[in-house]
């Protein structure tokens, strides 16, 4: 068939391996010819010209794998999820994430402390600084300074870790509604993240990847007026929040998209392992900051949201509620952030300032140890928590007492929210997958590692 | 926090804990392999630490035992915490090491019981579905083993996508 002949009923052969018309009708093409024939009653049926009870027939279906994934446009993480759906209804499903595995845990071990903050940066990539707040805290814990630490460095990791967290749930929201349809809550959400993130830029000197948290305190003061430009951004934010809102929540296509779809309950979610505000969904109020309280967020004045069924919509409404919440904690914070240093003043932990390093020998043999051999931490494990952008972040670590970590492994909220999807998609449309695994909010970074 | 719990688990399971310390405030019991499943359970259903938070492993190379499978539990009624390790030997050349699965009791271990197989090779008996998670099926060896060097490279091998 590969050449262009004349076949015997005259018709011209098209091109390469394509089956003529003929070829089809006859059936002759393998492949063509093994599709399923239908039953004969069914056939009967539907030759029958009065097809009155046209809802009665039920065609024969076989289940059917399609592969979606892992580069998809509708969906805003690496992810490959292999169907198999009779229809549009999925039957079963297998997610294979690591396709964006980078050997965190690997590089780590490799890395003195402090060099593991840009690492740690790269695993959230939309709240980095709440990864580098959970890191910090973990190993100051296995170094026995967390009550140690200065007053206004922990009230500057709260606050940047309170815009990290708005950004976070602004990134998920307007990336969910988008992928729906609501393309103007997406562009409105984003600009209230540049306005945030240009605030951290200006702190920290990177938009992204700040790497901006020290074991022991910070790497700078705030700049001047910080306090008044967070004060003003996030009057602004609340208004364009209350536009995408009123944008969201009586927008009629949005709650059929999301209401009662991918449901789970309370129950399951705890065996599933979830936190954040996907656990709060479903009822659970557990909160780190609130149950746990580390740094000062035992000192503010803030609620945990929570909702009722565990579906799409109670992820949107809880994640909005706490945007407001972390606005809360971040008045209250601005309000109390007292005077003071913002690193430790412990030479084997902390840097020194640059001046003494260039100018005093003890200082620049600090230097010079920390650089090389790293912090020296002492041998053991410790795991500690902090509340993430999307739950429970906990960094587990062993130390050997050398300057670099012998394990450090991160509980990735992400990758255990993700591990449940099979389950919330079962039975579900294609068309909710997309919502579905929107708001789970599995970020590749962290996920993958 | 939760000491007394640890102390109610080590009166309970005698022979299973082998060790127990609270160090940095994070109670900790090394309980025995074989006994694992049945410490679990009973800290599932009757001690109220009804939440697994973390599953993972640790290589201690060059240390008999070799590996370590931690778990950090959690009970979300009263939010105390608990770490269970269980050490496992694996001999050179002979069966890897082994350990019951947990996914049964909590469906939340499935995933990191394959992280864990697929980082360290650590099996987990009874796990309905042990393949390699982050890592693809073609790769070589565990990369979190000690003695999986850091800079070895692997080529990507392409194999004929399919479906299965």
């Amino acid at each position: 068939m590969s050449t262009t002949t004349q076949s015997k009923t005259g018709s011209k052969k098209l091109a390469l391996g394509m089956p003529t018309p003929e070829e089809i009708t006859a059936g002759g093409i393998p492949g063509i010819s093994a599709r399923p024939k239908l039953p004969p009653d069914l056939m009967a049926k539907l030759n029958n010209e009065e097809l009155e009870d046209v809802e009665d027939i039920e065609l024969p279906t076989e289940p059917m794998t399609i592969n979606m994934g892992p580069s998809h446009p509708a969906t805003h993480g690496t992810v490959r999820i292999i169907l198999t759906i009779d229809g549009e209804t999925v039957r079963d499903s297998d997610v294979q994430v690591g396709y964006l595995h980078r050997c965190f845990e690997k590089e780590a071990e490799a890395a003195t402390y402090t060099q593991v903050f840009p690492y740690t940066d790269r695993l959230n990539y939309v709240s980095p600084l709440l990864n580098n707040v959970g890191f910090a805290l973990a190993v100051e814990k296995l170094l026995g300074i967390v009550d140690r630490l200065p007053e206004r460095a922990s009230y500057i990791r709260v606050i940047v870790g309170e815009i990290s967290r708005i950004t976070d749930h602004l990134t998920c929201l307007g990336a969910s509604a988008m992928e729906v349809g609501g393309f103007t809550p997406f562009l409105w959400m984003i600009k209230v993240r540049e306005w945030l993130w240009e605030l951290l830029e200006e702190l920290t000197g990177a938009r992204l990847t700040h790497s901006y948290v020290r074991i022991g305190g910070v790497a700078q003061d705030l700049p001047e007026h910080f306090i008044e430009k967070l004060r003003a951004v996030l009057d602004k934010s609340v208004e364009v929040l209350g536009e995408c809102e009123s944008l969201l929540v009586k927008n009629r296509i949005f709650r059929d998209r999301m209401d009662g779809v991918g449901t789970i309950s309370a129950e399951d979610a705890i065996a599933w392992g979830w936190t954040g505000p996907c656990l709060r969904s479903t009822g659970v109020p557990y909160d780190v900051r609130k149950d746990h309280p580390y740094l000062v967020y035992d000192r503010f004045e803030f609620d945990v949201p929570v909702g009722s069924v565990g579906d799409n919509y109670d992820r949107v409404a809880v994640r909005l509620e706490e945007i407001r919440q972390s606005m809360r904690i971040l008045d209250q914070a601005c309000k109390q952030i007292p005077a003071g240093p913002v690193l430790l003043d412990e030479p084997r932990i902390c840097m020194p300032p640059k001046n003494a390093v260039y100018n005093t020998i003890e200082s620049m043999i600090g230097h010079f140890k920390l650089i090389v051999d790293g912090i020296k931490v002492p041998p053991g494990e410790v795991y500690s928590y902090t509340e993430g952008g999307n739950g429970e972040l906990g960094f587990y670590i062993v130390s050997d007492g050398s300057g670099r970590p012998y394990r450090c492994h991160v509980r990735a909220p992400s990758f255990i929210h993700t591990q449940a999807l099979s389950k919330l998609i079962l039975g579900a449309g294609i068309a909710d997958i997309i919502p579905t695994f929107g708001l789970i909010n599995m970020i590749g970074g962290e996920c993958d590692r | 926090m939760s000491k007394a719990d640890l102390d109610k688990l080590v009166a309970q399971f005698p022979g299973a804990v082998v060790s127990s310390h609270s160090n940095f405030g994070d109670d900790t019991a090394v309980v025995t392999a074989d006994q694992l499943k049945d410490v679990m359970r009973y800290l599932r259903d009757t001690a109220g630490f009804d939440f697994l938070v973390n599953v993972t492993a640790v290589d201690y190379f060059g240390r008999e035992p070799r590996f370590e499978v931690v778990y950090h539990l959690r009970s979300m009624a009263t939010g105390n915490r608990l770490r269970i390790k269980v050490g496992l030997h694996e001999e050179e050349g002979g069966p890897s090491a082994e350990v019951a699965t947990v996914s049964d009791l909590w469906p939340t271990a499935n995933w990191q019981e394959r992280e864990a197989y697929d980082m360290f090779g650590i099996k987990f008996t009874g796990h309905p579905d042990l393949r390699r998670i982050l890592m693809y099926e073609e790769f070589i060896g565990h990369p979190l083993r000690k003695d999986y060097p850091k800079e070895q490279r692997q080529p990507l091998i392409r194999r004929d996508y399919s479906l299965g």
